[in-house]
């Protein structure tokens, strides 16, 4: 086996996990504030990737720019679909939660499929095609791009749950949303930040994706498995362990493609997921609560 | 006396049924048989999803297990598809077993349930698009020439309707014995409160172990049905998550965990979606989903026990109606 090879595979792996961190970091927040697994995330991120389309092509920029109109417009998304949609279920079983975000996933995915149609569609730009080269090892800017800014994130959000008021009450209301409301917490209100800022992290991650990737309407499913599998792997609402867990997927992903046969790297990621929850439900970085 | 006049019915509309092939055409045909094959498998998911509460995202797994193994046994070895199908239940209710054993074993119930069963659904899906013995991306074809029951070829689409009414009679009447029997009943105590279920002496490994098998079993068996009425099987249209998707549809939208719930969702729901199919063409492929997806969260929000749910109100409106007086004095009595 070529030590090249194998290093690209890790390099390569690396810059896919900060991709697979833009997405989860939104995920693990919603996921852990309110125990509602949001099965429409594929589909917000779907959302922001064609906003990031449109936006580059009428105003003949790069694609990151757009992250002035999308990044607001998501969180307004979000917190519209909240609002209107999963407030009046939190009190319902988990199913029936669960089920409405498959409800709203299929409306917003199929309803792009009309209106857009199944083709592909991706910016050109000079930034799409740069690269750095160290020896035979590649790698792309605008991936470069994408880990650092999941990095930037996934601190950043690190930091507003530690440190500040309004994270302070995000974990109060995670934690035991009773009593968080009998301590005077706006429970309400603390759910439609969370939610608001869970999907708006996608308006990052949309403008940032649009240079590497191609957007279609399903472009949401070949996400969000991963996504839960790296949610689940870190530890619901763990910041930190979701951007690990991205790296260790991605990383098993693009490695496992050196030696396994034809294109059945994908199902290590899963086979991962379910080892986990067998011996270490809490996920790979958490710790076991309740 | 009302006993008897159910029986009544019952033989009635199963008559009715049966001489439908005689006064429909080529298409309204193809949409019955869908809603009864449909119908089917949401019953047999209704099992596992309603009765004991466990939600399943992974029945196309099953449904794929039961049309790969019957096609490869008559494709290779010339096998009966009735016997492949068996041979198919019996190889999807022990993987039912183990994903149940793996699962349930370790207290992972609800969403991660859920996640479980579409990881695993994900995993046979990429294996089943590399491995080129059992047809790979390319998938499988099921050649038709002749009537011959034996092999569950048919030229005419009335005789695929038959075997599939059948089907569902067959699975009616596994879900009428669910409603009535110890075992049913302790599933439906599983689902409702799983810390009670337990102190009142339930084994919930060994329920919800059954119930995985029993509904992964006759899930296995209509994907026989399935693959020999449409002739084609591949892993982008059998493995794929909107298949398990809609079947769960039909039965949250019919009434989870009822009789008749999971007929009324397919009555619904299948032939809505052929109408828009054909209403707006192929170039809207997937349009049907936009409708599922509304009515499910219309559902979910205004109606969360279904269309069953919905009859229940509107007969006890009904009954209430009729003997006002008896109930307005019960209400005064109560404290």
């Amino acid at each position: 086996m070529n030590l090249d090879l194998v290093l690209q595979a890790i390099v390569t792996g690396v810059l896919l996990g900060g991709v697979y961190c833009l997405i989860c970091v939104g995920l693990t927040l919603t996921f852990g504030v309110m125990k509602i697994i949001n099965f429409a995330h594929g589909e917000f991120l779907m959302i922001a990737m064609y906003g990031a389309y449109f936006f580059a092509q009428y105003f003949h920029t790069e694609a990151y720019a757009s992250v002035v109109l999308v990044l607001p417009g998501l969180f307004l998304l979000g917190v519209a679909v909240f609002q209107f949609l999963v407030r009046p279920v939190l009190a319902a079983k988990p199913l029936n939660q669960m089920l409405l975000l498959v409800g709203v996933s299929l409306v917003l995915q199929n309803g792009a499929l009309a209106l857009f149609s199944a083709d592909t569609r991706s910016v050109q730009s000079a930034i799409a095609y740069a690269k750095i080269e160290f020896g035979e090892v590649i790698i792309g800017i605008p991936r470069l791009i994408a880990f650092a800014v999941s990095v930037i994130i996934t601190l950043a959000l690190y930091w507003l749950l530690r440190s500040t008021e309004l994270g302070r009450r995000i974990r109060a209301a995670a934690s035991d949303r009773e009593t968080a409301a009998l301590m005077g917490i706006n429970v309400n209100r603390i759910n439609l930040l969370a939610f608001g800022i869970g999907v708006g992290c996608l308006g990052i991650a949309g403008p940032v994706m649009m240079p590497v990737f191609y957007t279609v309407p399903n472009i949401g499913s070949f996400f969000i498995l991963i996504a839960f599998v790296v949610v689940v792997l870190g530890g619901i609402g763990n910041f930190i362990g979701a951007m690990i867990a991205s790296f260790v997927v991605a990383i098993a992903e693009s490695v496992g493609a050196l030696f396994m046969p034809g294109s059945t790297a994908p199902v290590l990621p899963f086979l991962l997921f379910i080892l986990v929850l067998l011996f270490k439900p809490e996920g790979l970085f958490g710790t076991r609560s309740g | 006396m009302t006993r008897y006049r159910n029986w009544g019915w019952a033989i009635a509309a199963l008559a009715a049924l049966a001489a439908l092939p005689a006064l429909l055409g080529g298409h309204p045909m193809h949409v019955l048989i869908q809603v009864l094959l449909f119908g089917y498998l949401t019953y047999c998911w209704n099992i596992l999803g309603g009765f004991a509460g466990q939600l399943s995202f992974g029945h196309a797994l099953f449904m794929a297990v039961g049309a790969y193994t019957s096609t490869l046994l008559l494709l290779n070895a010339g096998v009966s598809p009735w016997i492949g199908m068996l041979a198919g239940a019996t190889i999807s209710a022990a993987l039912g077993l183990f994903i149940g054993y793996l699962s349930f074993r370790y207290g992972i119930t609800g969403t991660y349930f859920a996640l479980v069963t579409l990881a695993f659904g994900e995993i046979a899906r990429i294996v089943a698009l590399n491995t080129p013995a059992i047809g790979g991306a390319l998938g499988l074809y099921i050649p038709i020439q002749y009537n011959d029951f034996w092999q569950l070829k048919f030229v005419n689409k009335s005789q695929y309707y038959y075997v599939a009414l059948g089907f569902l009679v067959l699975v009616l009447a596994v879900t009428a014995w669910l409603e009535r029997s110890v075992f049913g009943h302790r599933l439906v105590a599983i689902r409702e409160n799983e810390a009670a279920a337990q102190a009142l002496g339930i084994n919930l490994l060994r329920y919800k172990l059954l119930a995985t098998a029993l509904s992964a079993f006759l899930t296995a068996l209509g994907g026989t049905l399935y693959a020999h009425y449409v002739t084609f099987i591949d892993p982008h249209t059998l493995l794929n998550m909107n298949m398990a998707l809609e079947i769960t549809i039909y039965s949250i939208v019919g009434g989870i965990g009822t009789l008749w719930g999971p007929l009324l969702g397919s009555i619904f729901l299948v032939p809505a979606s052929e109408l828009i199919r054909a209403a707006l063409g192929h170039s809207y492929a997937g349009v049907h989903l936009v409708v599922y997806g509304a009515v499910l969260i219309g559902v979910i929000l205004f109606a969360p026990d279904g269309l069953m749910g919905l009859v229940h109100s509107i007969g006890e409106r009904r009954r209430e109606s009729k003997t006002p007086t008896v109930s307005a004095h019960a209400k005064e009595q109560s404290p």
